[in-house]
């Protein structure tokens, strides 16, 4: 597991009230101590669907479906979970489906894990290879911003998008190793 | 009708089974047989054939059920397909859609690359899995007379239900729906939501 946000930590309620202005109705993740606030705020509104997945490509299935049916969705997920949507992105391409994810990085800053970097290095690049639009936020204060950025592109424009939010705004879990 | 000389079920006279007076169904079709199957019955706007993704029928239908509560909602895929995202089992069953209904033709093989054999020809038990995850109706059909059946209880929104229908092996003819992706989304947005569907 990687580091969640301390809770003097403005962002996540920021992401989850910037969720709900944006109308999103069902909230797909594989669990990412990043994302850990984020997921609590979700799970307990009525309003909206949490679902837990196996593994983060049934959330481009799940987002598909949603969209077909009326309703805005979003993917949250660590960085090594892009990974597993690779071919699952085609879908939102062949089908004009948004498809916005919010993804937490390992192996990006600081890393203590070597298994983390291969993927961590590389989530861009194979995000940009299937046609997702991607902004980085390594800053607190730029988290919301660029979300509501990724998400209006995914909505307004029908297509995968991306905020990946940097290890330098989460820290580098060390493993009882400083 | 339904049996040929082997005895088993044929896949194009179960989906004309299942689709029968529709109503309001909604269909997802996995890649490969199941999409041409569904458009062999007749090109619908609420059919979603799909030409990719591979194991991700079962949680397009997912979404989609979760979102139109009140439409039952249909996914027809194969063996290979649902073998291949098998954990949307569980997280069907967690999520517990009344109106999701997920049929596995299975016919033991990858029938779009060359009728190489799937696990569950080597007894692996898809029905059996779908039960230990906790799908709260479950069918293993392989009788004619089990077909209408199930096309009754897909409509009646007491799910998740997943059926494993065991067919012949058969090669048919290839009956190819619309391959424009857009297309095919943008039609069944209209017809579930309406005309402002396009100003979402």
């Amino acid at each position: 597991m990687d580091v969640a946000p301390s809770d003097t930590a403005t962002w996540p309620d920021a992401l989850f009230d910037l969720l709900k202005a944006h109308q999103v109705r069902q909230v797909a993740f594989v669990p990412d101590a990043g994302h850990s606030r984020l997921i609590r705020r979700c799970q307990a509104d009525p309003e909206i669907k949490a679902i837990s997945l196996t593994t983060e490509e049934e959330g481009i299935g799940l987002l598909l479906g949603a969209w077909l049916g009326g309703e805005r969705g979003v993917l949250l997920m660590q960085s090594s979970g892009v990974g597993n949507c690779i071919n699952m992105l085609s879908l939102s391409i062949l089908h004009r489906t948004p498809m916005p994810m919010l993804v937490t990085m390992r192996g990006d800053f600081g890393e203590f894990n070597p298994a983390q970097v291969p993927m961590g290095n590389a989530t861009q690049a194979v995000l940009e290879a299937m046609g997702t639009l991607v902004r980085r936020a390594d800053h607190a204060e730029d988290i919301v911003p660029t979300a509501d950025a990724t998400l209006r592109l995914a909505f307004n424009t029908f297509r995968p998008t991306a905020t990946l939010i940097g290890q330098r705004v989460l820290g580098a879990k060390t493993f009882g190793k400083e | 009708m339904a049996s040929q000389s082997s005895g088993m079920l044929r896949r194009r006279e179960v989906v004309s089974t299942l689709l029968s007076d529709r109503g309001e169904l909604v269909v997802i079709a996995g890649l490969g047989a199941p999409a041409w199957d569904i458009t062999a019955v007749g090109d619908h706007p609420r059919n979603l054939p799909l030409w990719g993704g591979m194991g991700s029928a079962a949680t397009i239908g997912l979404g989609l059920a979760l979102a139109q509560p009140s439409l039952p909602v249909l996914v027809i895929t194969g063996d290979g397909e649902m073998l291949m995202g098998i954990g949307a089992l569980a997280t069907i069953a967690v999520a517990r859609p009344p109106n999701l209904s997920v049929v596995v033709l299975d016919n033991e093989h990858y029938g779009e690359t060359g009728m190489q054999p799937t696990h569950t020809g080597a007894g692996v038990n898809l029905a059996g899995m779908a039960e230990a995850a906790g799908i709260r109706r479950v069918f293993s059909i392989r009788r004619e007379d089990e077909v209408a059946p199930l096309r009754a209880a897909i409509h009646e929104k007491s799910g998740p239900l997943f059926a494993q229908v065991k067919i012949d092996a058969e090669t048919l003819k290839l009956v190819l729906p619309p391959r424009e992706g857009a297309l095919l989304q943008a039609r069944m947005r209209e017809s579930i939501l309406g005309p402002e569907a396009h100003l979402a």
